[in-house]
């Protein structure tokens, strides 16, 4: 099969939706004819011109709020951010209105939207361009949360937030933009809330989802190789979260290592663990572990940056640690 | 005066209706009927009526959390909103919205909203959205004083200024923002003055004067139509309530309340109306009576329309 990298995956799910449906448009900072910050509009505006793809001044919440507004009159917009630490300045417009038109109103309106932003650390952009909120949004009723960690997921799943009817908040890594891997050049689309076993395993289960997945194979792999055999499980979408495939995972293996990047309290992590206390205590062989980041934000330069945020050795002892190792 | 009869009478009517429902309103909070926090309009219909009576009915409007006035002005029903207001099933959000958060698609009203500045990017992107469709649509944002002080107002209209988008910005300034005077806290004297900044008119109006304000925005919704861009109105006015029912009135002078109560909307607006023979004062009561019936009516609706049921609060949370 072709690869192409997850830029290419991500240009190329807009742009089959917004041939397949001309209501697609697409607007945010620089995603014109200069193609995205990471490259990935690329194209588009040339494909689609100004009426489909728009620069917008910076103003997270005026743009942001734009694509409320025309979502619930009968376009489906794609908005870019440029980087997700700017959500904050768009979070009324995601929390109070995107959220919660729908429901407050009684299922007069729905807001097909998407906003995409970049997430992430591990590339010394310190800390105002390094962070991962996918929790705030989890928190929110109302709002699904996406993250995906290779670029066939990137696609299949970016298809399926696009023609979803509701608004999905779509993380994309700033280190998987490069990473390269199979994409068909077939139509695919990836269901949302659905997530997908990445490796097989019967000692332990890694759950994980975005850069995490890739270091948490990596683990695994180093751990095979000491016979341990871990379970890695990408969540794809972590809310609405696919609970079942969770517990169906731990159910199998007993045991439960939970990796993210973002920092632990009230996060992703949190929730998972909880999840399993509440539906799957008993088949649980030993306590829950979480790994992410420490409780500070990121710092800039290189190595204090990696002492924050989490790597393969501390996922690797925290599979040691549920192994009894 | 160059607007036709009909439009002239709906006008007339749809004001008596904004002042009857909301007095109702105040007296059914007082008596505990309706819960919550209510924000009542009293002293501003002729900003509502005149500026809704510049749309067409499929144009899109953006409220706010004072937001019963414009919702009528777009043509609401009354017993829809009552029962809202009541949180029965029967009200225009299955009671799930309450008095803060009406929509009402059908009539192009996109939501009251209770985030002040919140619905002006909203409106903005109906603006867009009516653009790149081509629909001919126009959209109008209601807003505040207070809410022309958010990034929300200078973010959208920034937007909507640089592509000349179908929108008119419509700020009614009634002086206070929840308690605090705006002039303390607000340099310019004149909000409309804020759209020099994004090189677009910016007109002030009288907004207890519901002629004026619907010619002002007559002519802002055809510069938005036409493709010339947006406007800012700036509507000077007053409520004759504090910011919400049951707050002690500390902060206002009681001869300011006065003065701007005698200058009120509504009967200058008759007089005017028989002056001109479009009605008479036999007719204009038959309508004040009319509308006093409705509004009953609708209370009526509203207090015999079922509740929800509680397992309708799960519901209407995704769409499928």
């Amino acid at each position: 099969m072709r690869e192409i990298n997850y830029a290419e995956a991500l240009c190329e799910a807009m742009a089959e939706e917004m041939r397949r449906d001309p209501r697609v448009v697409l607007w945010g900072l620089d995603v014109g004819p200069y193609g995205g910050a990471f490259a990935a509009t690329k194209g588009l505006y040339e494909e689609f011109g100004p009426e489909q793809v728009i620069d917008m001044p910076i103003s997270e919440a005026g743009y942001v709020g734009a694509g409320v507004g025309a979502a619930i009159t009968g376009l489906r917009p794609i908005v870019e951010l440029q980087f997700s630490d700017w959500i904050t300045i768009a979070m009324d417009q995601l929390v109070n209105h995107a959220a919660k038109i729908r429901y407050m109103f009684g299922g007069e309106l729905a807001v097909p939207l998407v906003l995409r932003a970049p997430v992430g650390g591990y590339l010394s952009s310190s800390a105002d361009h390094s962070q991962s909120f996918e929790a705030w949004f989890a928190h929110v009723p109302g709002l699904k949360v996406v993250l995906p960690s290779t670029p066939y997921d990137a696609k299949g799943l970016l298809k399926s937030a696009i023609r979803d009817n509701n608004p999905v908040i779509f993380f994309e890594h700033k280190k998987l933009y490069e990473m390269k891997g199979a994409v068909p050049e077939e139509e695919y689309l990836i269901p949302l809330s659905e997530a997908d076993v990445k490796r097989q395993g019967r000692d332990a289960t890694i759950v994980t989802y975005s850069y995490m997945v890739g270091k948490s194979l990596n683990a695994a792999e180093r751990l095979a190789q000491e016979g341990i055999s871990v379970e890695v499980l990408d969540l794809r979408t972590v809310d609405p979260m696919d609970e079942e495939a969770v517990i169906q995972s731990v159910r199998k293996t007993g045991r439960l290592v939970v990796v993210q990047e973002a920092p632990l309290q009230c996060s992703v992590s949190s929730e998972v663990a909880s999840i399993v206390m509440e539906r799957a205590f008993d088949d649980l062989d030993a306590p829950v572990v979480r790994v992410g980041a420490k409780g500070v934000p990121v710092p800039f330069g290189h190595d204090l940056e990696n002492f924050v945020l989490p790597q393969e050795e501390d996922i690797i002892a925290a599979v040691k640690k549920v192994m009894g190792r | 005066m160059n607007i036709p009869r009909e439009k002239l009478l709906m006008m007339y009517e749809r004001m008596l209706k904004i002042r009857h429902f909301e007095t109702k309103v105040g007296e059914l909070f007082a008596g505990g009927e309706i819960p919550g926090f209510v924000h009542l309009y009293l002293g501003q219909e002729a900003v509502a009526v005149g500026a809704c009576a510049a749309l067409k009915e499929d144009d899109y409007i953006t409220s706010t959390h004072r937001g019963h006035g414009h919702i009528i002005a777009k043509g609401g029903d009354l017993k829809c909103m009552m029962a809202e207001l009541f949180s029965k099933v029967t009200g225009y959000n299955k009671g799930k919205g309450g008095s803060m958060h009406i929509a009402a698609p059908s009539l192009g009203i996109l939501g009251a909203d209770g985030i002040v500045g919140g619905g002006i990017p909203i409106a903005t992107g109906a603006a867009l959205s009516a653009k790149l469709r081509k629909s001919d649509q126009v959209a109008l944002s209601f807003f505040g004083d207070g809410a022309s002080n958010q990034g929300t107002f200078h973010e959208a209209i920034n937007i909507a200024a640089s592509f000349s988008l179908p929108a008119v910005y419509v700020c009614e300034n009634n002086l206070y923002g929840v308690g605090t005077r705006q002039s303390q806290v607000r340099k310019v004297k004149d909000i409309a003055e804020r759209a020099k900044a994004y090189d677009i008119p910016g007109v002030v109006v009288d907004g207890n004067d519901v002629v004026a304000v619907y010619e002002i925005t007559k002519e802002a919704v055809e510069r938005a139509r036409t493709g010339k861009g947006p406007t800012l109105i700036e509507c000077k006015t007053y409520r004759w309530r504090t910011h919400f029912e049951g707050e002690p009135d500390t902060y206002r002078p009681p001869e300011e309340v006065e003065a701007w109560k005698k200058r009120e909307p509504i009967a200058p607006f008759r007089k005017l109306l028989v002056e001109n023979d479009i009605l008479t004062e036999a007719k204009a009561e038959e309508v004040e009576e009319r509308v006093r019936n409705e509004v009953e009516e609708a209370v009526e609706f509203a207090r015999s329309s079922p509740s929800p049921e509680l397992e309708m609060a799960l519901a209407d949370l995704w769409a499928p």
